[in-house]
């Protein structure tokens, strides 16, 4: 056990690290990179949680979108209705979108692969659009978000988006520090025993619906607190930012670096960033109609998502994969 | 009355709902992949349509050219994308979940090549019929020539692909190689160019969807989304197993959809789809028409 | 021309299932092969049927190599391969099955000529044409996929433990049907099988592997009287 004490506080040592250089970096790169920084970070905390729910415990979900949508108007109605402060709101995302999750994920359990596939895809289609249909949800013009000016404390020259930042990476870094410490836990192990020798897993005592289940709470839930930081970061909640093709991007991410992996998680996330930047410069080439440039990041990583699987399918970092004991 | 005319618009709805569980239906039944890049390969066979209309404006004519253009798009995804996909992933974690992403991955690849060559904005697509309910003296029924015409198309397209299926060679290699491909392989079936087929057809009746729905709706890169769906769940609802159980469960969806939003409320259509395909896989995974089984693999 | 296999090894994942094993058969003959279970019998039949891929050696019919051949196309060149386990398919009438065996081929006349042969040889298939094939026996399943086999007008037959499941009766008959007809047709025919005694029964050779090597190969009448083998491989 010494081992697992050793390589945590290595870890930790790596965390704090990594948000001590993030920290510094927002204060020196433009206003355009810190957002992406946010969005970064959005992204990373999406990709988390399919790393679980793929990558660990071994379901498929196209609907993460939909979930994210949900932790949004969770955390804009809290912090509109109720007046609470960004943490709680944060919180009441998670709490909310997990409890959606659970019900969702009892579900999931009972369903295979392509059943659960489609499932999860008709959310995606289905829910976001039903915030048009209820004008406590805004509607289509959707909601505002408006989470205050960065405090005083930090100085006048403190900007919104490196506010926003700040939170999610904050926030961010919480959520990957605590998820790691999930997938390594008896939890984890649990997941990956599950997908790759059900039977077996089973025969050890494992109770797999339950198992399941509890993966699909925990996803959901970090999919929830995803979606409230990127609606803070648009000042907005609305249907059309949840849609089809954000829960194909996300699982696209995941999947780059290969779905088990959630260091590699980071990477897929720094590639959907870029994505927009890539295919603004190839739009330019290509004459910049609209037509072109709004559809272009969808071929980009639609291409990657193809590409990768039919390369790559078990992911470029096999190692991490194979050797793992499931006693 | 209404609850006559609520049947037929029920009938007319539940018939593109067919269509699209039938094209699902054809590649899960050969290929044991759900293939969600139908909707994508649906809405390109459908803007091809377009081209026709606008310069020829027969709708006639779209017809049978999208009907072609889905056939040979379908046959090209099987064997640029499966194939290479059977050969690459044998077996691991990766092998349940790669072709799921990888029609996912397509379907996002063709609505965006779309969506490049046309544009986002709404596009009209004159139906060759009107769309004014038939009239019986002083009563219009929301029933019109035009959805006749999607009635009589879907059954049509049906009735050929049933005699296809159990009437001919090509029919029962196609159900052999669905069945059980290394016995067919055995007996000397070829065994991929048959599914190769079995993808073109599925190609070509999700193209016929698309032309049927789209005058109704206007045309944009993802109009046919919901029709995928939608489509998957009335293939759910009869079985998935069955080419007779994907139209039952469409025509079901249909008329069920049809009287919730006439009776219930209309803002309820999505979630009552959506919790109807959560029953249906919980209580009755193999659906109306399925066998022990049918939820898995 | 004959079977002839040399140095064949093939591998499942990190298992050599069948390793450099050389042997051969004359045309016209039967030989069976014999050994426990996990001997490589069913890999072997699957290798020369373009199931499985080798890894080394070489295969050869009538002087050319059957490898690296898909099963349709191998079907095509005479060559019908009856597997272990399920050999009809079940969703499938039993007239439907027996005319897969028959879609590949050009002379649709001999199509139907050979199925009337294989129905006077089975009657038990005429009688239920209509039936789907998983109300079969198994006994009456060995006789439609044989017989589906029998429609592609075969020259080297596969068998795969045909008497698998069956009761001693059926098996008997089986294997004189067999024996009769592999006389009638000339045809070559590798029999794998557990059941040793039938197998040399009916055998020109045998051809004894396990662990996926040749143990020996000699006339099956030899094989019968040699003790040591007796004892060691045919159970008696």
């Amino acid at each position: 056990m010494g081992e697992v004490h050793k390589s945590r506080s290595i870890r930790l040592l790596v965390f704090i690290v990594i948000a001590l250089a993030a920290f510094f970096l927002s204060n020196v790169v433009d206003e355009l990179r810190v957002f992406q920084g946010a969005s970064l970070s959005v992204y990373i905390v999406a990709i988390a949680s399919i790393v679980l729910l793929t990558g660990y415990s071994g379901q498929i979900s196209l609907g993460h979108g939909a979930l994210m949508a949900i932790g949004g108007y969770s955390a804009v109605l809290a912090h509109n209705h109720w007046k609470v402060s960004i943490p709680i709101s944060f919180a009441i995302a998670i709490v909310s979108t997990a409890f959606f999750g659970s019900i969702l994920g009892w579900a999931a359990a009972r369903l295979k692969g392509p059943y659960l596939a489609g499932t999860t895809l008709a959310l995606a289609v289905g829910l976001p659009s039903l915030a048009n249909q209820f004008s406590v949800l805004g509607g289509e013009q959707g909601l505002a978000f408006d989470v205050g000016a960065p405090p005083k404390s930090l100085g006048s020259d403190f900007t919104q988006y490196k506010w926003y930042f700040w939170i999610c990476a904050l926030a961010a870094l919480i959520i990957v520090w605590i998820t790691q410490n999930i997938l390594t836990s008896r939890y984890g192990r649990q997941w990956r025993a599950m997908r790759s020798a059900p039977i077996s897993a089973s025969l050890s005592g494992i109770q797999i619906g339950r198992s399941k289940v509890l993966a699909f709470t925990i996803s959901s839930g970090i999919a929830g607190l995803a979606g409230a930081m990127l609606v803070m970061t648009l000042n907005l909640v609305t249907p059309s930012a949840f849609p089809l093709s954000l829960s194909f991007a996300i699982v696209t991410g995941a999947v780059l670096a290969g779905v088990t992996n959630l260091g590699g998680g980071v990477i897929g996330a720094l590639v959907l960033v870029a994505i927009p930047d890539i295919a603004d410069l190839l739009a330019g080439k290509m004459g910049g109609a609209e037509k072109i440039s709004a559809n272009l990041p969808g071929f980009i990583t639609s291409l990657i998502l193809i590409v990768t699987v039919l390369l790559l399918p078990n992911g470029p970092k096999l190692s991490k994969l194979v050797s793992h004991k499931t006693k | 009355m209404r609850l006559f005319s609520t049947l037929l618009i029920g009938l007319s709805s539940g018939a593109i709902y067919s269509l699209m569980a039938l094209a699902l239906v054809l590649v899960w039944r050969s290929t044991r992949v759900v293939n969600f890049a139908q909707a994508g390969q649906a809405i390109a066979s459908t803007y091809i349509g377009y081209l026709v209309i606008s310069r020829t404006d027969n709708y006639w004519l779209a017809l049978p050219v999208a009907l072609v253009a889905g056939a040979l798009i379908g046959a090209l995804v099987d064997v640029a994308l499966i194939r290479t996909l059977n050969k690459r992933v044998k077996s691991g974690p990766a092998a349940e979940m790669a072709p799921v992403i990888v029609t996912l991955g397509l379907l996002g690849l063709i609505r965006s090549t779309v969506g490049m060559i046309w544009g986002g904005d709404l596009k009209a697509y004159k139906a060759p019929v009107t769309n004014h309910g038939f009239t019986f003296g002083t009563t219009t029924i929301p029933f019109s020539p035009y959805n006749l015409l999607i009635v009589i198309t879907t059954v049509i397209v049906m009735a050929v692909f049933s005699i296809i299926f159990q009437k001919t060679n090509l029919g029962l290699s196609l159900r052999a190689a669905a069945f059980q491909p290394e016995i067919a392989r055995l007996a000397g079936v070829r065994v991929d160019l048959v599914r190769t087929i079995g993808w073109a057809f599925a190609g070509g009746a999700g193209a016929v969807a698309g032309v049927l729905v789209t005058p109704s709706n206007s045309l944009s890169p993802n109009s046919l989304d919901l029709l995928l769906v939608l489509g998957f769940v009335g293939a759910v609802i009869g079985g998935l197993e069955s080419l007779l159980g994907a139209a039952i469960g469409g025509v079901v969806l249909g008329i069920g959809l049809a009287f919730i939003l006439e009776y219930v409320s209309t803002s309820l259509a999505f979630p009552s789809a959506f919790i109807v395909l959560i029953l249906v896989l919980l209580i009755k995974p193999s659906g109306i028409l399925g066998k022990k089984g049918g939820r898995g693999a | 021309m004959s079977l002839i296999i040399e140095n064949l090894t093939v591998r499942h994942g990190a298992i050599t299932a069948i390793d450099s094993l050389s042997f051969r058969v004359n045309e016209r003959e039967l030989a069976a092969v014999i050994g426990a279970n996990g001997a490589g019998k069913t890999t072997l039949l699957r290798t020369l049927s373009g199931l499985n891929e080798p890894i080394g050696g070489s295969v050869t019919w009538h002087g050319e190599s059957i490898l690296h051949t898909k099963p349709e196309d191998l079907v095509r060149r005479g060559i019908l391969h009856v597997s272990d386990g399920k050999t009809v398919i079940p969703e499938l009438s039993v007239k439907e099955n027996l005319a897969l065996g028959g879609l590949w081929r050009k002379d649709k006349k001999d199509v139907v000529v050979a199925t009337d042969e294989v129905i006077d040889l089975f009657p038990r298939l005429g009688e239920r044409l209509t039936q789907s094939a998983d109300t079969l026996s198994g006994g009456e399943r060995q006789m439609l996929a044989i017989g589906r086999a029998l429609i592609s007008r075969p020259k080297l037959l596969l068998l795969d433990e045909p008497s698998l499941g069956l009761a001693p009766l059926i098996i008997d008959q089986i294997f004189q049907t067999l024996d009769s007809l592999r006389h009638k047709l000339g045809l070559t025919v590798v029999l794998v099988e557990q059941n040793a005694m039938s197998a040399l029964g009916i055998a020109d050779t045998g051809i004894i592997i396990n662990l996926g090597k040749l143990v020996t190969v000699g006339k099956s009448n030899d094989l019968k009287s040699d003790p040591n083998l007796r004892a060691a491989y045919l159970g008696y």
